[in-house]
């Protein structure tokens, strides 16, 4: 579990930041402190929340913004599968400790070429305080935080699953399935809702 | 009110879909092509995210500042940087593209 939180100490700039922006956004698109906090700690995934939160903010109904949530968080259903063998102990332990599955602590887990649960737990245990914790703090500060975009910020995430994603890209098969998803996703990014990409990629 | 049902849904459903494997699948084995199929889903979530991140807009491919500090982050990950500074590199690179821009 330590070398979880370890690993994922150098990542901690990224999901505070983000955090906070959320924090942030999800006050000026109307929802309340206590509903951004809520969000944070059941979703747990910074993209899905930014998604349902700008649709409401466009004015979209609850069902579009559940929809684009749902789209994008269906990646999850995958990568959950892959790593399911690596939890220990009951049920019910596993629903708890699964919630810790996030692209972050989920792509830490299977550096070394098998998923190793330790990594994925203190990885995920991290980044969760920190990602609750950072939107609480973002709903408070509100629009005193910097615009992320300015600092680069929205670079600095695609850089992230960049160098998380490098391990991964060994073999043949790895690196034609990678250049196929990263063609698919560019062919559908302007056609389809956001989240389509993802599991169209998954797909081939 | 439609907040609030928001809230809830989105977590629920975020929650089933974390919890599927190790909840539904748990230990059992898979067939052997289904476990080949598991093992490419790495690579292909990681780099969806990526091309999602670096050129993604509202519905759009955008190409902008991100670009180049992601290429300048790609070479440093491939000369073996470690992931902080990748992302350091990327944030540098795109945030004084934007501020000279």
């Amino acid at each position: 579990m330590r070398d979880g939180v370890r690993a994922a100490l150098p990542l901690v700039p990224g999901p505070v930041l983000f955090g906070l922006s959320f924090g942030v956004f999800a006050e000026t698109a109307g929802l309340s402190a206590v509903a951004a906090v809520v969000m944070s700690a059941t979703t747990f995934a910074g993209a899905a929340q930014f998604a349902a939160t700008s649709v409401l903010d466009d004015g979209g109904t609850a069902a579009a913004a559940i929809l684009a949530a749902v789209l994008l968080n269906a990646r999850y259903a995958g990568m959950s599968i892959a790593v399911a063998s690596i939890f220990p102990g009951s049920r019910p332990r596993k629903l708890v400790e699964s919630q810790l599955i996030v692209d972050e602590s989920w792509a830490l887990s299977g550096r070394s070429g098998s998923f190793e649960w330790p990594i994925l737990f203190g990885a995920g245990l991290l980044l969760y305080v920190l990602w609750v914790a950072s939107t609480a703090v973002g709903t408070l500060v509100g629009s005193t935080v910097a615009d992320p975009k300015s600092l680069g910020l929205d670079a600095a995430f695609a850089a992230l699953f960049l160098a998380l994603a490098a391990p991964y890209v060994r073999g043949r098969k790895a690196v034609t399935a990678s250049a196929l998803a990263a063609v698919i996703t560019l062919v559908l990014l302007p056609v389809a809702p956001p989240g389509v990409p993802f599991v169209a990629a998954a797909a081939a | 009110m439609t907040v609030w049902i928001v809230v809830v849904v989105v977590g629920l459903v975020s929650i089933v879909f974390k919890a599927a494997g190790p909840v539904f699948v748990g230990n059992r084995t898979l067939p052997p092509r289904v476990e080949s199929v598991v093992a490419l889903i790495g690579p292909v979530m990681l780099t969806a995210l990526v091309v999602t991140q670096t050129v993604g807009g509202d519905q759009q491919i955008v190409l902008d500042a991100r670009l180049p500090g992601v290429a300048a982050a790609a070479v440093a990950v491939w000369r073996g940087a470690p992931v902080v500074v990748a992302m350091l590199v990327a944030a540098f690179v795109t945030g004084l593209l934007r501020l000279v821009s």
